[in-house]
């Protein structure tokens, strides 16, 4: 139990993806700007994450691991992950248009998002098993959705906020997240 | 090498199988005059039909919820191709609509109170004793409807009011929704004269306050041939509003108004000059009516 619980606090907040391990910045910079957009992108890569995670480490675990390719891990995760979510896009569509409407274009884009192969790899490097997979997927989902949620309400008060020209829109969200980041440094020590 | 080659193979065969299979089986069937109509939209999702953007105002037409002539930068060409693909009568088109200023108090012209530093936003600048100006129904001049405007027809002149482009203006409503003072208004492009102030304090309090206000005077209500401007009641007093059911743009009214409250503008053109609005990469465009992105 007390295991689940240090992947669960490690993986929010310690190691937290964007803050910390500096994956999935691109969504982090590029669909921050406002809570309501951050929050159905945290949904959806939440989604995809926990599901390929699971599948890839399926896949790693019967097909990769006993027939010793390990090499080919990045190239089949990929694989997986688009799959996955071309597969999901879908299967949304079809049965929940509203979601799939108030998504758009986020759906197809956490192909690119790094984050999701980042965790499927860092699952695999761990050698968890499959419930501390799923575990440590969502706890990551979670964490990247808070470091989303987090950004973008900073950047709808900096929408208010007098800045220096050359300071306004991508400058000062880069400082924005640099100095989140530091702030998070400051978890290194709770476990 | 061997068994790399044939997992991977096999891998891809797989996924592509089930892909394939579930392509067939969630597959949503799309009306095909939906992308016929996207097509003839101008593409600059603006809302001002009340759907999210193009796309939803042409689901909206094929399922029959949505009025043909909702499109305000469309226009009467928009309107004949919406016929043709729907197969519907053209008929009761609306003449297009631009925004005007109702107000000419302009720095040198409105006497300033104060001198207003906060956040550049209309609504802001209110709130800090009724804005900086003595005239406390007039343009606030921080510009928020320049910057409501998705199709960047609205700039702010030199003497801190805003300048509409007649010829960009779509009349999409947005900057009309977004001014506190609510100075702007849809008025059709046959209009052309316009008693551009809204004051309706009395005549000597007006004009001591703004140089360009109207003052009440009722020179335009005795000067007009067709009976068309009267100074009405307003609020807490009175103001000159012109009747455009009545109005034929003679123009006397404008050359008699002492203040100058009262303009004549020249003739507008029915074409608009459309610019799409740069579509960010992550989901709907500039709009915001859906209330997400």
């Amino acid at each position: 139990m007390q295991e689940y619980f240090i992947i669960i606090v490690s993986a929010i907040l310690i190691n937290n993806i964007v803050l910390s391990q500096f994956l999935g910045i691109c969504p982090f910079l590029g669909v921050s700007k406002k809570l309501s957009a951050s929050l159905g992108m945290g949904g959806a890569v939440s989604f995809v994450l926990v599901l390929s995670g699971a599948l890839t480490w399926l896949v790693q675990t019967y097909l990769l691991a006993p027939y010793d390719i390990g090499y080919l891990q990045t190239l089949a995760f990929i694989l997986i992950i688009a799959s996955l979510v071309q597969f999901v896009e879908m299967v949304l569509r079809k049965y929940s248009p509203p979601l799939y409407k108030a998504l758009g274009i986020y759906l197809p884009l956490i192909t690119t998002n790094c984050a999701v192969l980042g965790v499927a790899i860092i699952n695999i490097q761990k050698e968890y098993t499959l419930g501390k997979v799923l575990v440590h997927s969502l706890s990551h989902a979670a964490g990247f959705t808070l470091a989303l949620l987090l950004m973008s309400g900073i950047r709808e008060r900096l929408e208010d906020a007098d800045i220096p020209e050359s300071m306004q829109g991508t400058p000062i969200a880069l400082v924005t997240a640099a100095l989140m980041s530091m702030a998070f440094l400051g978890f290194s020590g709770l476990i | 090498m061997l068994v790399a080659v044939i997992c991977l193979a096999g891998l891809g065969a797989v996924f592509g199988v089930i892909l394939g299979v579930a392509a067939k089986k969630f597959a949503v069937e799309v009306d095909p005059r939906v992308e016929e109509l996207i097509k003839a939209m101008p593409g600059a999702n603006c809302g001002s039909c009340g759907h999210p953007g193009c796309a939803g105002f042409a689901e909206a037409l094929v399922e029959q919820t949505a009025s043909p002539n909702a499109c305000a930068p469309g226009g009467a060409s928009l309107y004949e191709k919406i016929a043709a693909i729907l197969g519907t009568e053209v008929s009761g088109y609306q003449e297009r609509q631009v925004a005007q200023i109702l107000c000419q108090g302009g720095v040198g012209h409105s006497r300033l109170l104060f001198r207003y530093q906060g956040i550049r936003d209309c609504h802001a600048a209110l709130s800090s004793f009724k804005g900086q100006k003595a005239c406390n129904f007039g343009c606030v001049m921080q510009g928020s409807c320049s910057r409501a405007c998705p199709f960047g027809a609205i700039q702010m002149g030199a003497d801190g009011l805003p300048v509409v482009d007649y010829y960009l203006c779509t009349g999409c409503n947005r900057c009309v929704v977004e001014c506190p003072q609510q100075i702007l208004k849809l008025v059709g492009v046959s209009h052309l004269v316009n008693v551009r102030c809204v004051n309706t304090d009395k005549g000597k309090e007006a004009k001591g306050n703004c140089s360009v206000a109207c003052i009440k005077c009722r020179i335009c209500e005795k000067n007009c041939p067709e009976d068309a401007v009267h100074v009405v009641a307003a609020g807490e007093g009175s103001v000159a509003l012109i009747d455009y059911e009545k109005c034929t743009n003679c123009g006397i009214c404008a050359a008699k108004c002492p203040t100058r409250a009262i303009d004549k503008i020249p003739p507008l053109s029915e074409e608009v000059v459309i610019e799409a609005g740069e579509t960010p990469a992550a989901g709907c465009p500039s709009c915001r009516a859906c209330g997400a992105a």
